[in-house]
């Protein structure tokens, strides 16, 4: 019974993330999304939403937000705090983002750092890229 | 008509010499891959002649806490990085760069902005008001002002 649950989750959590798009990247943090929480069902482009746009108080004063270099709007671009130039976070423009695990975990590993003061958890990452799928 | 002549050639020599003045802010340009890739993806990459070897050697091994931000990346990365900067360093041949004019020995600068061969040429001719100007937003960014300073090139000024 147990095991037929577990089966109907993964299930449900497939056909809730492939309609979004199959990335490998998806599908590896959706992997680890299931380690982490036995319950969890799918990434969501909404939590991604809140996570990208809210204020946070954890991390480093200069970056309490997501948006503090990369604008509000992700079809935007951004700036470092050097003046550097960051290319649009939104799927819609820059999609090669999103192929390459080590470059993602470096910049989610660097940037969770400084704006919540700790890493992200998969599905926090796993939201954020789902948001950004819907821009 | 010697003294017409005389007046020429010193104007020439005036306008020769002010113009190789202001055409020697030449840097090599950043010919590495990954040095290009990773230090430019936050800021100019900076050309390694700005700072000593000492230099590189205490930033590349601090890059989880990089002026603030963590910038760190893996091992074979760093110290690949790490051994171009060096090797091209201001002090990484037979001859010392000009941008080590007034440092001391037991000094390791971490700030291009803070040597004193670049506050000396910001100084006298940068205004106050330029620093505070919001395309500038850091004296790291070099950019603002130099538009070819990835190539190594810094006369526009």
């Amino acid at each position: 019974m147990k095991s037929f649950l577990m089966l109907g989750i993964v299930a449900i959590s497939i056909s809730l993330s492939l309609p979004v798009s199959a990335s490998p990247l998806l599908d590896g943090y959706a992997q680890a999304a299931k380690a982490e929480l036995s319950s969890f069902d799918g990434f969501s482009a909404e939590r991604g939403r809140v996570l990208f746009n809210s204020t946070h108080t954890t991390g480093k004063v200069a970056t309490p937000s997501c948006t503090s270099c990369h604008t509000a709007d992700p079809k935007k671009v951004g700036h470092t705090r050097a003046g550097k130039e960051i290319a649009p976070m939104a799927f819609s423009i820059s999609a090669s983002r999103y192929n390459d695990l080590k470059k993602a975990e470096k910049w989610f590993g660097r940037n969770c750092g400084s704006v919540l003061g700790r890493k992200c958890t998969a599905i926090e990452k796993g939201d954020f890229i789902t948001f950004m799928k819907t821009q | 008509m010697f003294q017409y002549r005389s007046y020429i050639l010193a104007v020439t020599i005036l306008i020769a010499s002010t113009s190789f003045a202001q055409a020697d802010e030449r840097y090599r340009p950043i010919k590495d891959e990954t040095v290009k890739k990773e230090c430019g993806a936050c800021h100019l990459a900076f050309q390694p002649q700005m700072l000593p070897k000492r230099s590189w050697e205490k930033i590349m091994a601090g890059m989880s806490d990089h002026f603030g931000e963590d910038a760190s990346l893996d091992e074979t990365t760093t110290q690949h990085i790490k051994t171009y900067l060096m090797d091209n360093a201001a002090d990484g041949g037979w001859w010392n760069g000009k941008f080590l004019r007034g440092v001391k020995d037991d000094m390791t600068p971490l700030r291009i902005t803070e040597m004193p061969y670049w506050v000396r040429e910001h100084n006298e001719e940068v205004p106050n008001k330029a620093w505070n100007d919001p395309k500038v937003k850091s004296k790291a960014n070099c950019m603002a002002c130099h538009a070819r300073a990835e190539r190594g090139n810094y006369d526009d000024d």
